[in-house]
């Protein structure tokens, strides 16, 4: 932890917070550009009613005080109140949807580093024999499947035709598919990663060097190999954050999860102008937040980079 | 030895040996002339590329994709917004009792090579029609990309200093931005506005399409310009920009005959990657219901639309499944086989 370090640290957090600045920004003035207003859609409402819930709301007030207003809410987790889900905030709603995506999201993000790591390593120790063919055919063939490709086959075939899987949520068992759909993509995509990482180690010469010692083979492997192969794949963790969570919002759809992504895909179906704003400003941090971890820890491990 | 021939005068005289200065003759003329012809750099890569099997195919498999879905719709006999109640839910070549009755009387009837949707219309010309959206949305966004990420990148690696500084800082911040969940918002806001206006090209287009362009616009191109810029750093140091700079060539004319030429490999592997994610992103809004607009079909839209009779009717989710594997899995092992060809340091 030297100085260098710590400067770099703060830069990189100074980044990450202009970020989320920039994001609230663009979700607010993007969303008040609609001329319609956010309650002109519900039904047999007369406008004495639509200007009340208007100064209720706070959207009388002039846009950029609203957006001061909304900036200092967000700053205390607080995104205002539902309009499409009358007596609930948006914070509540998040928070209770959240809890199911998390839970979801982090095991898909758990097996998929864990198998992509492990296939990988496979995969460059048998460069060239059909295991690694096989591996490189069906890594390819998964990233080339949208995430509601994969899911929605495997609904066809595993829940319904074979039936080993429920095809709800909600019920036991049911979260098995949900995951596997989210994962196999970045699973695949950390595997490639990994193998060439894994390739490019290999072939260095502080390898060659530990194999002339006589080294173990299962410990130059260990020890010397993936330590060093590992960095790549860090930087993976940000991206792979990005698809869990926006894949989540087809996932949970047709698996009918009751998580974030369907609440987001709920509240564009029913025009909840405040949900679809908190929504995004809260998957958005969750992204800028593993950006941010991936970075630094990419630099803690391999000091070499430059810190620029 | 040559110089015993002639005797020395004295120690002065430079002892030039005429033999030296008879003209070549014919024969030793030849021997000048390069044992092989000159291979252009981008000759080079093209003969890699087509030795690439595999990449091959891709292209093939991508051109008679581009031909169907451009080409059947001028003489297939069903349109993709016929609709027909007596025909819902035929399997793939069944016929309905209407048409059977048809046949049965001696008049040919194409048939439903896919079958026909919930509302009777034949599914091959829909899935044909989404196939063409999706080809569409990834070239156009590889050349939006293309267009602002070359002027951005060159820009700023040619002028360097403060200049190249400001736009980085800007491209750094646009990387950081999470480009899907824009994405999201923006189809959101324009469908809203879509609705509440009368603007004929956007409803057209959707509220999906429109944004897509808009976000390849406003942030994609930064992976290219990031490219572009590297790539124009170095080659700024080379002696044939100081050469062309001393003649008094302007700075436009530098980045575009010597600067940009040099940047292709670059160009063509950053575009090539583009391609898929573009396609990716159209086909994950349609599927939530933002994309092109009904009754225009789109790969995604089609599969959520499948996803309401999957369990009796699976054929209406893996026509269009099986289309943008193909299309995402050709762009993907070419852009895979022109990196091979175009870098060969990159060559894993």
């Amino acid at each position: 932890m030297n100085s260098k370090f710590l400067i770099y640290m703060f830069k990189r957090l100074g980044m990450a917070l202009l970020t989320i600045f920039l994001v609230i920004a663009i979700t607010f003035f993007v969303m008040h550009a609609i001329p319609a207003s956010p309650f002109s859609s519900e039904k047999a409402k007369s406008d004495a009613v639509i200007k009340a819930l208007e100064i209720k709301y706070g959207f009388d007030k002039p846009l950029g005080v609203q957006f001061l207003n909304y900036l200092w809410g967000v700053l205390h987790f607080d995104f205002g109140l539902s309009t499409a889900w009358v007596g609930f905030t948006v914070a509540d709603l998040i928070m209770g949807g959240f809890s199911y995506s998390a839970s979801i999201g982090f095991t898909a993000a758990f097996i998929a580093i864990i198998l992509g790591i492990l296939f990988g390593c496979l995969a460059a120790l048998n460069r060239g024999k059909w295991l690694d063919s096989v591996i490189q055919v069906v890594t390819t063939a998964l990233v080339s499947m949208p995430s509601f490709v994969v899911a929605t086959l495997l609904l066809l075939f595993v829940s319904f035709r074979l039936g080993w899987f429920p095809s709800l949520g909600n019920q036991p068992g049911g979260m098995v598919l949900p995951i596997v759909s989210l994962s196999l993509y970045p699973m695949a995509y950390i595997t490639r990663l990994q193998r060439s990482s894994m390739l490019d180690v290999l072939g260095a010469d502080y390898i060659r060097t530990a194999r002339a010692k006589g080294v173990k083979s299962s410990k130059v492997i260990y020890k010397h190999a993936l330590k060093n192969a590992l960095t790549p794949v860090i930087t993976y963790a940000g991206p792979m954050m990005a698809y869990i969570l926006t894949g989540s919002m087809v996932v949970e759809n047709i698996f009918s999860v009751p998580g974030l992504g369907r609440l987001f895909t709920n509240s564009m179906l029913r025009t909840d102008y405040m949900m679809i704003m908190g929504v995004t400003i809260f998957l958005a941090f969750m992204i800028i937040l593993m950006n941010f971890i991936s970075d630094v820890l990419y630099k803690v491990m391999d000091p070499r980079i430059d810190l620029a | 030895m040559p110089n015993e021939k002639i005797p020395i005068k004295n120690p002065f005289s430079l002892q030039v040996d005429p033999d030296l200065f008879k003209p070549a003759t014919e024969e030793e003329k030849a021997q000048q002339v390069q044992m092989r012809e000159s291979v252009s750099f981008m000759r080079d890569a093209l003969r890699r590329l087509s030795r690439n099997r595999l990449a091959m195919v891709c292209v093939v498999l991508i051109l008679v994709v581009a031909l169907v879905a451009f080409l059947v719709p001028q003489f297939y006999p069903y349109s993709y917004t016929k609709q027909d109640v007596t025909s819902k839910y035929l399997h793939p070549f069944e016929y309905s009792a209407k048409e059977q009755a048809k046949i049965d009387k001696g008049v040919a009837v194409f048939p439903h090579i896919m079958g026909t949707d919930a509302l009777g219309r034949d599914y091959a010309i829909r899935v044909i029609y989404g196939t063409r959206i999706s080809l569409l949305v990834g070239i156009f966004s590889a050349l939006i990309v293309i267009v602002i990420g070359i002027i951005y990148g060159s820009i700023s690696g040619y002028f360097g200093g403060r200049v190249d500084n400001v736009m980085m800082r800007v491209v750094d911040i646009i990387y950081a931005l999470p480009d899907v969940l824009i994405v999201i918002l923006l189809s959101v806001a324009i469908k809203e506005m879509v609705s509440s206006s009368n603007n004929v090209l956007i409803a057209k287009l959707g509220a999906g399409m429109v944004s897509i362009f808009m976000v390849f616009g406003l942030l994609y191109w930064v992976g290219m310009a990031r490219q572009v810029r590297g790539q124009i750093l170095s080659i700024k140091e080379q002696e044939y920009v100081l050469a062309a700079r001393a003649t008094g060539a302007s700075a436009a004319r530098i980045i575009r005959k010597h600067m940009i030429p040099n940047c292709v490999s670059v160009i063509i592997i950053v575009a090539a990657m583009q391609i898929p994610s573009a396609i990716f992103t159209e086909s994950f809004l349609s599927f939530l219901g933002l994309g092109v607009s009904i009754p225009m079909p789109s790969l995604g839209s089609l599969a959520a639309d499948a996803r309401s009779g999957l369990n009796s009717y699976p054929y209406l989710l893996i026509f269009p499944a099986m289309s943008i594997f193909l299309i995402v899995l050709s762009f993907n092992l070419l852009g895979n086989g022109l990196r091979d060809a175009f870098d060969p340091k990159l060559r894993s």
